[in-house]
C-alpha cells in the first residue's frame, strides 16, 4: 500500500496532524496499534483525570463548549472527547494495526506493520513519550515478597495488598496515587525526588490559565536556556479534582503520608534512602515562587491586579529533622512498591538510525534527523506546552508546513 | 543585580565548563573519571595521604603539584593531635564541593559574590567507634552546613545557587548516597 505520510498513533497528537494534513490535502494514513485514545482507555487508573481543565484542550477544528469550561475530564470523557475528534474530523484512522518496524526506502520508508506493509515519503510518529514504565534497577533487589506494581497497570486501591505501600516518585502521578492509597486505609510512604511543587488555584485562578495566559506555554524549544533539561523536567505536582484540591507534599503529610528522600538503593531486604529531601523540597519551593514572582509581575504589567485576588504566597514545605534513611522491606511493614518514576518511549520498531545515546529521537523541534521524519507529542517539543493536548494544535500546524515544504522540495530535487 | 557576564567575575571559567558539558555529551567515555588518593601510616593514628595522579577525558592527568594532608586524632582520643580527624576531613570535602559550586552557579547566574563562608556542624554518637552499642551507628547522625552569603542577589536568589550547588555537588551526592566500598588488601 503506499500514501504520502503515514502516521503512527491516533492519540490527540496524531490525530491533530491528521487533521492539519488533511487541511493541507496530504494523502495519509493513521495506523493505530489498538482503537483510538488507546493508552487512555488500557494504560491510565480509573480516578484520573485530566491535568489541564477543559477549556484548554484545543486541537485544530476543536475548542471546547460544554458548560464547564474548568472542570477536568475524567478517563470515559477523555475517550470520548478523542474519539469524537477523530470523527469529526473524519480521520483516516486504520485501527488494530500494530506497527512492527520502520525503515528508510529510496527517497521514503517502508513501514511494517501486522496488517500489510505501507510504503511512504513521510513518516509522523505520534506513539507518546509513556510507552513504557521507567523502574529504577533496583526494583530486581526487592524482596520477592513486596508487590510490585507500575502506573499503568494501577487501576485503584481496592487492587493492592492491606497493608503499607512506598510510592517511589512524588511527581504528579506518585502524588495523587499517594493521596488515594493512603486514604483507603494503607499507609503510604513517598519516596521523593526531584518534583516540581504548583499550586491548582492561584490568586484565584487556575494555574493552567495563568501559565496560558501570561506565555509561559508557548514559550518556544530554540528560546530555553537548555532545552536538554526543560525537556527533561518532571511533571507538575497537580491533580485535576472537582474540589480544585492542591496535592504538594504538605497536603500528603498533613493526611499522614511519611516522606522520604530519593530511593537510593536496596540491600539484603532493607532499602536505603537519600539524604537530600530537605535540598529536594528546598528547590521546588523556590522554583515554585519563581513562577508565582513571573505571575504576579505580568499580572501588574497586565493591568489584572484588581480582577484576581492579591498575591500571596504558600508556607514552605515541611520536612521532619531527621527523615529515616533506611526502611526494612522484609518486616511485612510495606507489602506493595508502586514506581511512579516516569516512564520512556518505546521505539523498538524504529529500524531508522536516529536514537541519541540515551534511546531518544534526534530532531530539531519535531523535525527528526532523518528527512522526512517527524516526531509530535513529546515534552518541550516545539513549546512549553507540547506534551499536553493544547499543545498538540500548534506543533501539528508547524509541522505539517514543514513536512509539505519537505514534500515540494523532494519532489523538485527529484525532478531536477 | 549586574547584567552581563563581563561585569560578573567570580573567577569562575563557566564558558569553558559549558564547552566541556557540550563536548563530553557526544562523547561520555571522556567523562569517566577516577580520582585517587594513596595513605601511608606515620605512627600511632597518624597517617599522611598524598594525592597527586588522577584519569580523565581518556588518559592519565596529574595535579600540577602534589598535595598531602596529614590526618590524626585530638589527645582526648590518646592521640599526639598531627593533623585534622578524618572525619573533619570529610567536612572539609563537602564544605569545599559545595562552596566551588556556590561560585560556579552564582558566576552561570551572572551573579557577583562579595564574600561566601560556611560553618558545618555534624553530631557523632562516639559510642558507635568504640563498640560499646552495636545500635549506635559509626558515622554521623546529621550534617548541618549553614552559610553566609554577600552577593549582589536577592535572599531567594542566593538561597537557589545554595540549592543549585548541592543538586550537582559530588560530595554531597557521596555523603547523602550509599557507595559501594571494597577493601583489599592486595
Amino acid at each position: 500500500m503506499r500514501t504520502t505520510t503515514v502516521v503512527i498513533g491516533a492519540g490527540h497528537a496524531g490525530l491533530a496532524m491528521s487533521q492539519c494534513l488533511s487541511e493541507r490535502s496530504i494523502d495519509h494514513v493513521v495506523l493505530e496499534r489498538g482503537e483510538v485514545a488507546n493508552s487512555w482507555k488500557t494504560e491510565r487508573w480509573d480516578s484520573l483525570r485530566l491535568l489541564t481543565p477543559n477549556w484548554q484542550s484545543r486541537l485544530p477544528g476543536h475548542t471546547y463548549e460544554g458548560d464547564e469550561p474548568d472542570g477536568f475530564r475524567s478517563m470515559p470523557e477523555t475517550i470520548d472527547f478523542i474519539e469524537r475528534y477523530a470523527e469529526v474530523i473524519s480521520a483516516p484512522v486504520q485501527s488494530h494495526t500494530r506497527v512492527t518496524s520502520v525503515r528508510r526506502n529510496g527517497e521514503g520508508y517502508k513501514i511494517e506493520t501486522d496488517q500489510g506493509n505501507w510504503h511512504c515519503r513521510t513518516v509522523v510518529i505520534a506513539t507518546g513519550a509513556c510507552n513504557v514504565p521507567s523502574v529504577p534497577a533496583v526494583a530486581e533487589a526487592l524482596p520477592a515478597a513486596i508487590e510490585q506494581v507500575t502506573p499503568d497497570r494501577y487501576r485503584n486501591p481496592g487492587q493492592l495488598e492491606e497493608g503499607g505501600v512506598l510510592v517511589v516518585g512524588a511527581s504528579a502521578t506518585g502524588t495523587q496515587i499517594a493521596h488515594e492509597v493512603h486514604r483507603s486505609g494503607r499507609p503510604v510512604t513517598l519516596a521523593v525526588g526531584e518534583h516540581i511543587r504548583a499550586p491548582r488555584v492561584y490568586r484565584g485562578r487556575d494555574i493552567k490559565w495563568w501559565m496560558d495566559a501570561a506565555g509561559v506555554l508557548d514559550q518556544r524549544y530554540d528560546e530555553v536556556d537548555d532545552i536538554v533539561r526543560a525537556r527533561n523536567v518532571p511533571s507538575l505536582q497537580l491533580a485535576g479534582s472537582p474540589e480544585r484540591r492542591m496535592v504538594d507534599l504538605n497536603s500528603l503529610t498533613g493526611m499522614g503520608v511519611k516522606l522520604i528522600g530519593r530511593m537510593a538503593h536496596v540491600h539484603n531486604g532493607k532499602a536505603q534512602f537519600s539524604g537530600s529531601l530537605p535540598n529536594q523540597c528546598m528547590l521546588s519551593d523556590l522554583k515554585m515562587n519563581r513562577l508565582l514572582d513571573s505571575i504576579d509581575e505580568w499580572a501588574t504589567e497586565s493591568g489584572l491586579d484588581d480582577k484576581v485576588e492579591p498575591p500571596h504566597r504558600f508556607e514552605p514545605t515541611e520536612v521532619e529533622a531527621s527523615p529515616p534513611l533506611e526502611m526494612d522491606l522484609s518486616n511485612g511493614a510495606i507489602r506493595t512498591v508502586i514506581w511512579a518514576t516516569g516512564f520512556r518511549p518505546d521505539y523498538s520498531w524504529l529500524e531508522v538510525p536516529v536514537l541519541d545515546h540515551k534511546g531518544c529521537i534526534r530532531h530539531d523541534g519535531g523535525a527528526a534527523v532523518s528527512p522526512g521524519m517527524y516526531l509530535i507529542g513529546m515534552p518541550f517539543l516545539r513549546r512549553r506546552k507540547s506534551s499536553l493536548i493544547d499543545g498538540a494544535g500548534d506543533d501539528a500546524r508547524d509541522l505539517s508546513c514543514h513536512l509539505a515544504s519537505y514534500l515540494n522540495w523532494s519532489s523538485a530535487a527529484a525532478l531536477s | 543585580m549586574a547584567t552581563t557576564t563581563d561585569q560578573v567575575d567570580n573567577g569562575v571559567n563557566v564558558e569553558a565548563l559549558l564547552g566541556a558539558r557540550e563536548a563530553l555529551t557526544d562523547q561520555p567515555e571522556g567523562a569517566k573519571f577516577q580520582w585517587r588518593a594513596t595513605c601511608k601510616w606515620i605512627y600511632g593514628t597518624q597517617s599522611q595521604s598524598t594525592i597527586k595522579g588522577f584519569y580523565g577525558l581518556g588518559s592519565e592527568q596529574e595535579h600540577k603539584t602534589e598535595f598531602t594532608f596529614d590526618a590524626d586524632h585530638p589527645e582526648i582520643f590518646a592521640s599526639e593531635d598531627k593533623g585534622a580527624t578524618p572525619v573533619e576531613m570529610v567536612l572539609a570535602g563537602l564544605a569545599s564541593c559545595l562552596t566551588a559550586g556556590v561560585a560556579s552557579v552564582a558566576q552561570r547566574r551572572e551573579i557577583q559574590l562579595k564574600s561566601v563562608s560556611a560553618t558545618l556542624e555534624a553530631g557523632m554518637d562516639i559510642q558507635g567507634i568504640l563498640g560499646i552499642d552495636s545500635d549506635v551507628r559509626n558515622g554521623f547522625d546529621g550534617i548541618k552546613v549553614t552559610y553566609h552569603i554577600d552577593a549582589d542577589a536577592t535572599p531567594d536568589e542566593i538561597k537557589a545557587i545554595v540549592a543549585q550547588s548541592q543538586k550537582r555537588s559530588a560530595v554531597y551526592d557521596v555523603v547523602t548516597n550509599p557507595t559501594n566500598v571494597t577493601v583489599e588488601v592486595a
